[in-house]
């Protein structure tokens, strides 16, 4: 990613726009943090961001007439906030202690013809950028337009205070002068470097537009008695003398100095309707509490949909747009840490966001060019994949990779692919499935044991991804380009992405057009389900309809989450998110867990396992279509774990080839290993920490054959350890009379060695 | 003693082949290319070194965790 595209993406996300109410000031209040500290009582913090962009708060906050009212989103759901009434509740109380800095003097003078709110505005910016600034007016006193206002509305008091931090600046006043004089302007051009011609002051003499150095309003479109506009005005004026004097581009840069239109979104969906409180006062205005009721009535305009959708987003604490400058930084550094790769390896890839985005930015694209970047420079954290790289490699071995012809058939119209996790997770359906494509489908029905290797393809593993995935197309071309079947929806994303000469269909829509099969006797007590939609399936819209249909046809009443179909949630799996971040993997599986307090039905095993992991009891639609003998209760399931999803795939190879081909796999099955007692809580550990039986057995093996190993001689254990992979793995345990009985288990990926004393 | 992780527990731990109790000594830690020397549990003989669950689980794997993201 270059600069260009990073600017190009940072503009795809729009939370940093400004709300509506911003966009539409003319002098661009930042009303949102205003109402916010309204809301908090926080007087003086609202003060100051009047301050900020107001002239003279003290009188515009008492007498703006809030054009931006008219443009704030509030009022889709209830009335409009009452800005104007806000910041005069606001200004209305004590003013803070103020420090202005102007800019070092400048030697240029300015003339500032007339005192309403333009002219006064003009001479307040421009005295702050350090010019020698002059008012001039034909009245005996500054602000007369503003004196002359009822004491109730704008009290003289304020006014003056006003004013006097403007003669603070060093602002001169030349009061009763005869600005109607024929020569008035021409005097003021010979002493002045630029002048300022008030609106409604005096209509400028047609030959003095061709004196250089005044400036007058244009026409104009708006009010021109509107308090916020003339102070807009003398701003802009303001601004366009000082680039004069300064011969700079008048133009540059200017394009949102007046209201403009927003990009931002904010879906008020769930916002409740509420009115804006009414003032009991309607002189007075707002009491102080009124202003903090109103003040809550503000939405905090901003966008964050990917946000308030996404665990993995809010978890990291900001939104895509800043996320996108993180992840470009983490690309360039050269030395030192790289803070975001564990932004970068958390994605769970799974779309959510695009689907939410109202500019449709896509974290999973950022995140796997990402990966692929940090893969080709050797940067990629060793840890952050390869426990979930090797499970695939397993299944692409000859231990549980195979692709044959139905027994007695020379030739396959399809192939079915069941995929890794069903294999691990229910190799009893694998085979219930398969008798029955077999049994259903005519011209031979194939199969096809391994993974697809969307690990690889997630970790940002492209060399490795093609190579495991060239292995199917190989396989599938030699079994004669038969139409594939597929049981997992990333497989299915997979094949119809990488392998598009090949016709695929998913098992789901075999289902639905064959029919149940002939023995399916119906649903005992169908309890109502609630359907996940794997977010895999998000825009795969027809297998989202088969399964919808054959729960209609089973008679399997069910309802939808919130999240479903295009907006489908991921279970944590996908992108490997498990593997690289386990803490947010669980957030998730927990949010989407409790969507509702219905046992779910999925068609994906491992968004199955994963929520039945989160102790959500979930079947998958193959647990309802195919029952078992002697199963009861599939939503009760527990979660296989990691040594036994790879027990189950070997075993399933092996009773297959046993049963259908008459064949043995020639892998190690029933090894007369010793037997491992291993306590529950042992178990657990071996879970969370991601070590296998076969690890154990590995190292105990070594240290018994070889006598390195340590005792001690408190608790009568053994130690040993062995490095497998790039892991060194530690196990505690005692001999047994039938094997070894396991105490503790853990692992570092560090090498460590001492020194043999000679 | 700088960079030592010992407690006073991983030493009842004995080296069943040279059967002698562990004793603080240098041990190497290499990773991703990096070497750090460290004084941990080892076999005074052999030079087996035992590396703790505590050590295994804290230390070691925020020093990995450092040196993967560097
Ligand atoms: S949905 Fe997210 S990425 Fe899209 S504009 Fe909003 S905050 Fe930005
Ligand atoms: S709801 Fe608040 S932030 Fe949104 S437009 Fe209205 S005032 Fe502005
Ligand atoms: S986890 Fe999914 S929704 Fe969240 S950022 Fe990644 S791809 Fe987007
Ligand atoms: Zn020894």
């Amino acid at each position: 990613m270059d600069q260009n595209e990073l600017r190009l993406l940072e503009s795809r996300c729009i939370q940093e726009e400004p709300p509506e109410c911003t966009a539409a000031c003319p002098i661009h209040v930042d009303v949102r943090t205003f109402a916010a500290n309204v809301s908090q009582e926080k007087w003086e913090e609202a003060w100051k961001v009047l301050r900020k962009a107001m002239p003279f708060p003290g009188i515009l906050g008492r007498i703006c007439d809030a054009p931006c009212k008219e443009r704030c989103k509030r009022k889709e759901a209830g009335q409009a906030i009452e800005i104007g009434m806000l910041e005069r509740a606001c200004v209305k109380t004590q003013a803070p202690k103020q420090r202005i800095y102007p800019l070092p003097k400048k030697d240029k003078t300015i003339a500032i013809v007339g005192s309403r709110l333009s002219g006064l505005t003009a001479a307040w910016d421009l005295a702050r950028k350090g010019y020698k600034v002059t008012v001039f007016d034909s009245d005996s006193q500054l602000g007369d337009n503003l004196l002359s206002m009822p004491e109730e509305i704008l009290p003289h008091d304020v006014v003056r205070k006003e004013l006097d931090i403007l003669f603070s600046l060093g602002v001169a006043a030349e009061l009763s002068s005869p600005i109607g004089d024929e020569n008035f302007l021409e005097n003021l051009a010979g002493r002045f470097d630029a002048i300022y011609l008030g609106p409604d002051d005096r209509d400028l003499p047609f030959r003095l537009t061709e004196l250089k150095g005044i400036f007058s309003r244009g026409f104009s479109q708006y009010d021109p008695k509107s308090p916020v506009w003339q102070a807009a005005e003398g701003r802009w004026a303001a601004t366009s003398m000082d680039r004069f004097l300064q011969k700079v581009s008048q133009t540059s840069g200017r394009e949102k100095e007046g209201p403009f239109s927003t990009r931002l979104y904010t879906n008020i969906d769930d916002i409740p309707y509420v009115p804006a409180v009414k003032s009991l006062n309607q002189t007075s205005g707002y009491t102080p509490q009124e202003a903090i009721k109103e003040a809550g009535r503000c939405l905090h305009c901003e966008c964050l949909e990917c946000v308030k959708a996404c665990s993995y987003l809010e978890k990291f604490g900001s939104y895509p747009r800043k996320y996108a400058r993180e992840i470009y930084n983490n690309a360039n550094i050269v030395a030192g840490r790289r803070p975001a790769n564990k932004l970068i390896n958390s994605c769970s890839l799974c779309g959510l966001c695009e689907a939410v985005c109202p500019e449709n930015f896509a974290m999973q694209t950022l995140c796997l060019k990402a990966r692929r970047d940090m893969v080709k420079k050797g940067k990629m954290p060793a840890s952050a994949h390869e426990f979930a790289l090797l499970d695939m490699q397993f299944s692409n071995s000859d231990q549980f990779a195979m692709a044959l012809h139905e027994p007695r058939h020379e030739s396959s119209a399809y192939i079915f692919f069941p995929g890794c996790q069903l294999c691990a997770s229910s190799p009893a359906k694998v085979k219930s499935v398969y008798a029955h494509l077999r049994e259903t489908l005519t011209g031979g029905v194939g199969l096809m044991l391994g993974c697809c290797s969307a690990p690889a393809f997630w970790a940002g593993e492209e060399e490795l991804f093609e190579r495991q995935f060239s292995m199917w197309q190989r396989k599938w071309e030699d079994l004669g380009r038969p139409r594939i079947i597929l049981a997992c929806s990333t497989c299915y994303n997979i094949f119809k992405t990488y392998l598009q000469e090949a016709p695929i269909i998913s098992l789901w829509s075999i289902l639905d057009e064959t029919g149940l099969p002939h023995d399916f006797t119906g649903l005992k007590d169908a309890v109502p389900l609630a359907l996940h939609d794997p977010c895999t399936t998000r825009y795969e819209s027809h297998l989202q309809t088969n399964v919808r249909n054959l729960l209609q046809k089973m008679g399997q009443p069910f309802s939808e989450l919130t999240a479903k179909s295009e907006y489908a949630e991921c279970c944590g799996f996908g992108g490997l998110m498990q593997n690289a971040n386990p803490d947010l993997a669980k957030t998730v599986i927990n949010r989407l867990a409790g969507r509702s307090s219905a046992d779910y039905v999925t068609y994906c095993s491992v968004c199955r396992d994963n929520l039945a992991g989160a102790g959500k009891r979930t079947v998958h639609i193959l647990d309802l279509i195919f029952l078992e003998d002697g199963e009861t209760d599939p939503a009760a399931r527990k979660r296989p774990g990691w040594s036994q999803r790879q027990e189950n795939r070997l075993r399933l190879k092996n009773d297959l080839l046993n049963e259908l081909w008459a064949t043995e796999s020639g892998e190690r099955i029933d090894h007369a290993g010793p037997v491992l007692n291993i306590s529950s809580e042992a178990w657990q550990v071996l879970e969370n920490r991601r070590i296998l039986v076969t690890d154990l057995e590995e190292v105990i093996h070594q240290a018994e054959t070889s006598g390195r190993k340590l005792y001690n001689p408190d608790s009568g254990h053994f130690k040993a350890s062995l490095k497998l992979y790039n892991t060194t793995f530690w196990v505690e345990y005692i001999p047994s009379d039938d094997g070894f009985t396991i105490y503790n288990a853990y692992s570092h990926r560090m090498s460590v060695s001492g020194k043999e004393v000679q | 003693m700088k960079n030592s992780y010992a407690n006073p527990e991983d030493l009842r731990w004995k080296c069943h082949k040279c059967d002698m109790f562990l004793s603080v000594g240098p041990a190497t830690l290499t990773y991703m290319g990096n070497t750090i020397n460290a004084q941990l549990p080892v076999c005074p003989q052999c030079g087996f070194v035992l590396v703790s669950e505590e050590l295994a689980l804290g230390k070691i794997a925020e020093v990995e965790q450092l040196l993967e993201d560097k």
